[in-house]
């Protein structure tokens, strides 16, 4: 394993807002790395594992609703409540996936029924008086780093490096890991997977609460971050094809895909959307070059790093 | 509950999903042929809608008299569509079909606003408005017209599909890729045709959706969601499954929505779905 | 929809966004250099506000203009405005990242922003620099309840709405004798519904109309003929809406074609109740009443500014002057402020009393940055046009009420 390129990551990305000072910047850092961590746990699920989802949402809404709940309605500190969103959002992965798994779901229809969790979650949420329904939750303005409330953005940016890091630890420790190696296998083959004796309802259903887990850190940074929550905005469709779109474009079943996803198109987003005036313009130019991107780079943006380390290796 | 409120219900649960069925058609097709789930259906559907909108308004030719020129027209679109991006751009992997069609869904929704502004827009035609009585329902006339439209359209395309040469090279594709390329099928042309049939469906139900219904730049992902539940419900690739499914999930939609109240009532279309997953995964018309 | 003068300004800003999106740390030597004044504009330009954003973009550009052509900000020696255009998708984090990229370009004040879900994330991002944020559109009384000091808002809340909105019910019920006893709400699910609703359901008892059901319908919502049946079972006298445009109009078709009589169909900020509406379904808008923001049609300004816009080819609906308002309230505090400083903007526009607008308000007076001088109106569409009908001072037609059977 080489430690060069994290430890090189690391560092560029502590030193980044030294460099960058401004609010803007360092937003934009804050996009970029929270993109890259729920982008990472799709990843772990649809790229590790092969296990496509169009529904992560589910996991997102869950822990940014958890910690936002525990906060309005008993009173919790948000630090302790990030903990209990991961813990929410591994619970409700491993359930979803315990019983779409017993019942034999693959590929699309996995995917599928992902998405219908996501909605039934959106509609509940929307539907019931304890979430707030439709009104959504308004967490109180409380300044300070013990209320996960930085007064300046840069704290908040080494609190989503910290949780980006972390969920790309968890991607190396994959690559590197039994655990990862069956999931390879599942992958690649499941039945052959089970055939070779590995427990792949297990390993799946494991994999899912991971992923699950990740994903609801960020929708708990989210809630923190924004201070308002609201089920469209956390259990939409938006937010679970954007992390499939990081992910993908950047590259699945890699360590570092969902980062240069995240880069790439958090950047794509800005500078298209501060530079054109007509309506609609700015999306389109960022669906077009989604489309040219799979043309021409199939597996990801990762391939040009791939070919550029192969050249390198081979002079 | 009220008896009449029940069975009025009932029929508008079924005329809603005649509607459902116009657009989920062509989807399953899509599904059943290349195995992909086609995301940008709903924004060509929007798509068509508008050109059924436009030559209302500016031609002045009823969407009813439109519905030979939006098929013929959606179908070329579909086609080129498919052979100058879908196919060439997916290098064979199904995720990058998916991921391209979702590109293609933001560039065409977004197009739709560049060129026509987000608001909606609203047609009046001569018989938007006109009711017809239906045991306990009043019904309006364009429901009934696309719930019938939905049962001809379903047909021509079982029957297309069973009898014609293509259709037969059609399935012989969708079952089996390999084989009917070494029977000397071209397969990559077949999925073009399947692609373009499929959004060809849609140039019908646009014009069958326009009278009683608006069109804006994000009226597609009012439809794709259900239209997917349809086709997994009824079988990928399955028309009379999709028309079944439809009608399943109009009646779910509009009872849940009956005794629920219309914002919860929507989770009974996932509820089904999601049960409909785990016990039928293949549709209820496929073994 | 956006004239030459602004494309000049936007390029302008595309050096400094582009700058700061490349070089991000360096803006304090454009921002040096910049003489005008920039406001930056959120709006939803894309996603599905897009519309009611493109208006608001729209109502204040022809602002900015207007008061750059009459010789800019005099007591800052003519400085000019310089618009901003941003776009906030709809989505919070979006509107959060253009407060700070137009932060970077070194913008004086925000409008904006439409939607309550972005205002209330951007709002507080402004509130770090103390950037004066004036809301043009944004239902949620929230936004202003916080104590952020640098947050205006012209326009009344929805609490004010619905409060003006059963005052005026109560009194064009009485004054036909009080034949409505009875209604039944329908809203949709989000929080400009849910909290409207939820406002006028503990209001209407007040005068003598019983609430006999509340009905929540999701937003997008296909189809509406369940809910038509099981009003017309209800049998109320009154339907009290509150959605957004595209459930506004379906609602309103349905129940036309259902013919379900009632003695008066009313919604509180009715989403799709305009002259493009009156337009495309004369027979199904007829006498629909609706409480919304509305300019004074008694005021020539008005009248002047709604030909200015139809002969462009667009409408005239609440988004354009209320953004146009926002954008002249924004500039008579900078007036009197005397400069740009934010301070000493924030403090002239919490002391405004501004009357030069052309709503049905009278003088602002702003409380926790809310102006409670302002006041919906009550509208009812003919086949043709829109009529104010209460209150009495800026009517200009009476009620019709109750509604004519359907035969």
């Amino acid at each position: 394993m080489n430690w060069k390129i994290p430890a090189a990551l690391l560092a560029a990305a502590l030193a980044y807002p030294f460099i960058f000072r401004s609010n803007f910047a360092i937003n934009f850092g804050v996009l970029v790395l929270f993109y890259a961590l729920i982008g990472q746990a799709w990843n772990i699920a649809g790229g590790y594992a092969g296990q496509l989802s169009f529904g992560h949402a589910v996991f997102f809404g869950t822990g940014a609703y958890c910690s936002t709940i525990l906060q309005l309605k008993l009173g919790w500190n948000p630090w302790p409540g990030l903990a209990a969103a991961a813990g929410a959002g591994a619970l409700v992965g491993a359930l979803i996936a315990a019983l779409s798994f017993r019942f034999g779901l693959r590929g699309s229809y996995f995917a599928l029924i992902t998405l219908a969790f996501a909605e039934v979650f959106r509609i509940l949420t929307n539907a019931v008086e304890f979430t707030g329904g439709g009104l959504g939750l308004l967490i109180p303005l409380k300044r300070g780093a013990a209320n996960f409330q930085f007064a300046e953005r840069i704290g908040f940016y080494y609190a989503i490096l910290a949780l980006a890091a972390l969920s790309i630890g968890i991607a190396i420790w994959l690559k590197r890991s039994r655990f990862g190696a069956q999931l390879a296998a599942i992958r690649e083959n499941e039945d052959a997977a089970r055939a070779l004796g590995i427990d792949t309802y297990r390993e799946k259903v494991k994999v899912m609460a991971l992923s699950g887990a990740l994903c609801a850190l960020g929708g708990s940074f989210y809630a923190q971050y924004y201070l308002y929550i609201d089920p469209t905005v956390v259990f939409g469709l938006d937010k679970s094809a954007e992390m499939l779109l990081v992910a993908m474009i950047g590259g699945t079943g890699t360590v570092y895909g969902p980062l240069i996803g995240s880069l790439l198109l958090t950047l794509v987003g800005e500078v298209t959307r501060a530079n054109t005036e007509a309506q609609g313009l700015s999306l389109i130019i960022y669906g077009s070059l989604l489309i040219l991107i799979i043309g021409f780079l199939p597996n990801g943006l990762v391939e040009l790093f791939k070919l550029r380390w192969r050249r390198k290796a081979r002079a | 509950m009220d008896a009449t409120i029940l069975g009025a219900a009932v029929i508008n649960g079924l005329l809603l999903g005649g509607s459902y069925a116009l657009v989920a058609v062509g989807l399953t097709l899509i599904y059943g042929v290349l195995h992909i789930i086609n995301f940008a259906h709903g924004s060509l559907l929007m798509l068509a809608m508008y050109g059924a909108y436009y030559l209302l308004v500016k031609a002045h030719i009823d969407p009813y008299a439109a519905i030979p020129l939006m098929v013929v027209a959606m179908f070329a679109a579909g086609y080129v569509l498919y052979r100058g991006l879908i196919g060439r751009f997916s290098h064979g992997k199904d995720e990058n079909i998916l991921l391209i069609t979702l590109g293609l869904s933001i560039v065409l929704e977004n197009v739709a606003l560049f060129f026509f502004k987000g608001d909606s827009q609203t047609i009046t035609v001569s018989y938007s408005d006109r009711m017809v009585a239906l045991g306990p329902a009043l019904v309006p006339l364009p429901k009934l017209v696309s719930f019938a439209a939905s049962l001809v359209l379903c047909a021509a395309l079982a029957w297309f599909i069973a009898r014609t040469e293509t259709g037969r090279a059609i399935r012989a594709v969708a079952k089996e890729r390999q084989g009917a390329r070494l029977v000397g099928i071209d397969v990559e042309k077949i999925f073009a045709v399947s692609y373009g049939i499929g959004i060809a469906c849609l140039g019908a139900a646009a014009c069958l959706l326009i009278p009683s219904f608006y069109v804006s730049p994000s009226v597609g992902n009012l439809f794709v969601i259900v239209a997917f539940t349809i086709v997994v419900l009824g079988g990928m690739g399955s028309f009379a499954g999709a028309l079944v499914g439809a009608l399943i999930i109009g009646l779910t939609e509009s009872l849940s929505g009956l005794f629920l109240g219309e914002a919860l009532g929507q989770i009974g279309i996932s509820l089904i779905f999601i049960l409909i997953l785990l016990f039928r995964p293949t549709g209820i018309f496929n073994k | 929809m956006v004239n030459r003068k602004s494309r000049i300004t936007r390029r302008r800003f595309i050096g400094t966004a582009a700058a700061a999106s490349v070089v991000f740390g360096v803006p304090t030597l454009l921002r040096a250099q910049a003489k005008p004044i920039k406001v930056g504009l959120v709006h939803p330009i894309t996603g599905f506000l897009a519309y009611s954003g493109g208006q608001s973009r729209m109502g204040a550009m022809m602002a900015i203009d207007e008061i750059n052509a009459a010789g800019g900000i005099k007591s800052m020696g003519g400085a000019k405005l310089e618009a901003l255009l941003g776009d906030n998708q709809a989505k919070p984090e979006v509107g959060v990242s253009v407060v700070e990229q137009m932060q970077e370009a070194g913008v004086s004040a925000y409008i904006g922003c439409f939607s309550s879900a972005v205002a209330l994330p951007a709002t507080q991002a402004a509130a770090k620099y103390n950037t004066p944020f004036v809301i043009d559109v944004g239902a949620s009384d929230n936004i202003v309840n916080r104590g952020l000091k640098n947050v205006f808002r012209l326009k009344p809340g929805f609490n004010a709405c619905v409060d003006d909105a059963i005052l005026g019910l109560g009194e064009i019920n009485k004054s036909v004798g009080n034949p409505a006893k009875s209604a039944v709400l329908v809203h949709e699910e989000s929080e400009f519904g849910t909290g409207t609703a939820k406002l006028l359901a503990a209001k209407l008892p007040s005068i003598g109309v019983e609430v006999k059901e509340v009905m929540k319908h999701a937003n997008p919502t296909r189809d509406f003929a369940n809910l038509a049946l099981r009003i017309r079972g209800l049998k109320p006298d009154l339907l009290v809406m509150s959605n957004y445009q595209n459930e506004y109009v379906l609602l309103a078709r349905t129940l036309h074609q259902q013919k379900v009589d009632l003695v008066g169909m009313f919604s509180v900020l009715g989403g799709g109740f305009n002259y493009k509406f009156v337009k495309e379904l004369p027979d199904v808008a007829q006498n629909m009443i609706d409480t919304n923001h509305w300019f004074d049609p008694t005021n020539p300004r008005a009248q002047a500014m709604k030909k200015r816009v139809e002969a462009k080819g667009d409408l005239f609906t609440f988004e354009v002057y209320l953004s146009y308002n926002a954008v002249k309230f924004l500039a008579e505090g900078m007036t009197r402020a005397g400069s740009a400083d934010k301070e000493k903007v924030n403090a002239a526009l919490a002391s405004s009393t501004w009357s030069d607008h052309f709503m049905p308000y009278g003088p602002t007076s702003m409380v926790n940055g809310q102006n409670t001088g302002g006041k919906a109106a009550m509208l009812q569409a003919s086949k043709t046009d829109i009529d104010v009908i209460w209150p009495a001072k800026f009517a200009s037609a009476k009620p019709v009420f109750p509604k004519p059977k359907f035969t």
